[in-house]
């Protein structure tokens, strides 16, 4: 796909992309181009070597987003189970990046028992989720992520449940290091990720994005412009947040790193007790 | 000399009374197993106890997991990071494994999954023994698909029969069922331990830079994550370089009949029958696990008074020793096939006996008694 115009330059991102993959299967205007294109960017910035890297992913679009186009290992499993795949890996690769990237769908409805265990452990993976509010690459379904009243192909005379705030449910089941953005906010993304990364802990990036298709079938919006702009009036950044009232915040997105803390990971407490456990036995001359 | 091997070697040549559970989670340790995911249920919790307390002792890692699902999807994930891994469960939870164990076939991953196979359906008889999974260990996950399983009967094969499996999943890469059952996890007798060395750890067909990790061969070579050669590992249908192509007719046949070929085309290698007193017998007795402890012993009962009584016993049952049973079965007049389920393995018997199947299936939660095996074996004789 290298071009052979001289007046044309490469993009230098276009090494973390596994060769002869391009173009995407996203639709146009699709979020994920965005969020892959805002990962390699976080993982340039961090200088880090692609081959130090895994990433897991379970099924949906945004799965799709490092598999296959991130040129890294990468184990894409079945739906929801991502996090459990990705804690075996976790702990047989220490000193590997770990991150799964997949949707609402399937972090939050079929894998949120997994997210919330892999959070209360602090299991030092970092688990970016796209959510674009429906399950899209089924055509268009209602998601735990859908708001109120929607009608989708599922729920056709409008959605009778409220929407997981994801991001909370995560901070409250012990991740230590949450945040939220959206497809607008580029590089507030890269920092986010970048963070994500280099924090030792669960690391949980939500990622509002498009799904011009599916979800702005249901919601009456034709392209990937309608949704940057509700984004962009939408998003209320944390510190302001904290200064208005709940009916204020009615509506809005709250964006930016909504907790960040140290605690004891789980992969380095098993290491140490293993360390100290097979020393022990070592020594013990009978069977302990 | 590793941790494993230093921790080993004081139980060489050992004695020791212990459960079939306990003693197939010993012979993970002696197969060199160094992830295993858990998730308690009865009754084979006591093999994650087991794990849970020996594994740091040699260097590897237990993880209890918030569900069976988890525990296989954390086992496939640390085999692909260069584990031996392993999780075992019973009937409920191996039901909900099922969906990995096709990720397991179709991406090629070794790993060992222990059923010790409880009363069913749904909750059933939870602490009860059966054997009601032979038809799901085989059929289970969705799709065409073949499978390796192996039936313990004794608290030694137990130990004996998870080395094994290891070391078939790491030949074939493919997930390898043990199908013990409640009364064999549950059983006390003597284990004898073997010498242990780093050597008899199964070693693992390394892929190097440009290798296929996906075809080019009935049992490619891995890659494992950490190799530098950015394996793609999908569930998807996949070409030999493991990307994704779910749209070509050729390419999915083509990976489908490589999988069920590399087991198929193996079965003679992987026949394992123990067969007693076939010499001159009329009926033969059939069966696997727990129901054919009571069954040689009918058997012998049987020949002792002088009647022409044979035994056969699946060590193996997946994939089906048929043409083997064929052979052995030549000049038998009958074979009666007690199992602790309503006919699973008499159902697979007839399709490979010549000669009439007589099922004695009994479910309730208890084992065969030698009595009622021997009556039924006196009626077929006459």
């Amino acid at each position: 796909m290298t071009s052979n115009r001289k007046d044309v330059v490469e993009n230098p991102l276009r090494r973390y992309v596994r060769p002869g993959i391009l173009p995407t299967i996203f639709c146009t205007g699709c979020g994920g181009g965005t969020v892959l294109n805002c990962f390699c960017r976080a993982v340039d910035e961090l200088g880090y070597d692609p081959h130090e890297m895994v990433m897991v992913t379970g099924i949906g679009c945004s799965s799709w987003i490092p598999s296959p186009y991130f040129l890294a290992d990468t184990l894409h499993t079945t739906h929801g189970r991502a996090i459990a795949f990705a804690t075996g890996v976790r702990v047989m690769s220490p000193g590997m990046k770990v991150v799964v990237i997949a949707g609402d769908g399937d972090v939050s409805g079929i894998g949120g028992n997994h997210l919330i265990h892999a959070a209360r452990r602090n299991v030092d993976i970092t688990v970016l989720m796209v959510n674009n509010s429906i399950y899209g690459m089924t055509g268009g379904q209602v998601a735990p992520t859908t708001p109120p009243g929607v009608r989708t192909t599922t729920t056709p005379h409008g959605n009778v449940e409220t929407e997981f705030d994801v991001a909370g449910l995560v901070a409250a089941a012990g991740a230590t290091y949450v945040a939220r953005w959206t497809t607008w906010h580029l590089y507030d993304m890269v920092r986010s990720f970048k963070e994500a990364l280099e924090h030792p802990g669960f690391s949980f990036v939500e990622i509002i994005g498009q799904c011009t298709t599916s979800y702005g079938k249901a919601v009456g919006k034709r392209g990937p412009a309608d949704f940057l702009t509700e984004y962009r009036e939408r998003s209320v950044r944390l510190a302001r947040a904290k200064k208005m009232s709940e009916e204020e915040l009615e509506d809005k997105i709250v964006v930016g790193c909504l907790k960040q803390k140290e605690s004891p990971e789980f992969c380095q407490r098993l290491y140490d007790q293993v360390d100290q456990v097979s020393t022990a036995a070592l020594g013990a001359e009978e069977y302990p | 000399m590793s941790v494993r091997e230093r921790y080993l070697s004081r139980f060489t040549n050992r004695t020791v009374f212990m459960m079939g559970d306990e003693a197939a989670a010993m012979g993970a340790l002696f197969s060199g197993c160094s992830f295993f995911g858990g998730y308690p249920i009865t009754p084979a919790s006591e093999v994650a106890e087991v794990m849970a307390r020996e594994m740091p002792r040699v260097g590897g890692y237990y993880v209890q997991f918030e569900d069976e699902i988890a525990s296989i999807s954390g086992i496939i994930g640390a085999a692909w990071c260069g584990a031996l891994s392993m999780t075992a469960t019973s009937g409920p939870g191996f039901s909900l494994m099922q969906e990995a164990i096709g990720y397991a076939v179709m991406t090629e991953t070794p790993c060992v999954v222990i059923d010790v196979q409880r009363s069913g359906p749904s909750t059933g008889q939870a602490t009860k023994p059966a054997q009601g999974d032979i038809m799901q260990a085989r059929w289970g996950t969705h799709g065409d698909h073949e499978i390796i399983a192996v039936c313990p009967w004794s608290v030694q094969e137990c130990f004996d029969l998870v080395r094994e499996s290891f070391a078939l999943s790491e030949k074939y890469r493919t997930p390898v069922i043990v199908l013990m059952d409640g009364a064999v996890g549950h059983i006390r007798e003597p284990l004898t331990y073997p010498a242990f060395t780093d050597n008899d750890i199964p070693a693992r067909p390394r892929a190097n830079a440009g290798d296929l990790v996906f075809g080019g061969s009935p049992v490619p070579p891995m890659a494992q994550i950490g190799d530098r050669l950015n394996v793609h590992i999908t569930g998807s249908t996949h070409k030999a370089d493991g990307i994704r192509d779910v749209s070509t007719r050729e390419v999915h046949e083509a990976l489908v009949l490589r999988l069920n070929d590399k087991i198929a085309s193996a079965r003679e290698a992987l026949t394992r029958l123990d067969t007693r007193h076939m010499e001159g017998a009329r009926v033969a007795v059939v069966s696997l696990g727990a129901a054919a402890r009571p069954a040689l012993g009918a058997v012998e009962r049987a020949r002792a008074a002088g009647h022409p009584a044979g035994f056969i016993r699946l060590v193996n049952v997946w994939p089906f020793p048929g043409p083997a049973i064929t052979l052995l079965l030549e000049n038998v007049d009958a074979i009666l096939v007690p199992e602790m389920n309503l006919g699973q393995l008499s159902r697979e018997l007839e399709r490979f006996a010549g000669c009439p199947v007589r099922p004695l299936p009994k479910i309730g939660g208890v084992v065969h008694n030698m009595d009622e095996i021997h009556t039924a074996l006196l009626e077929l004789l006459s």
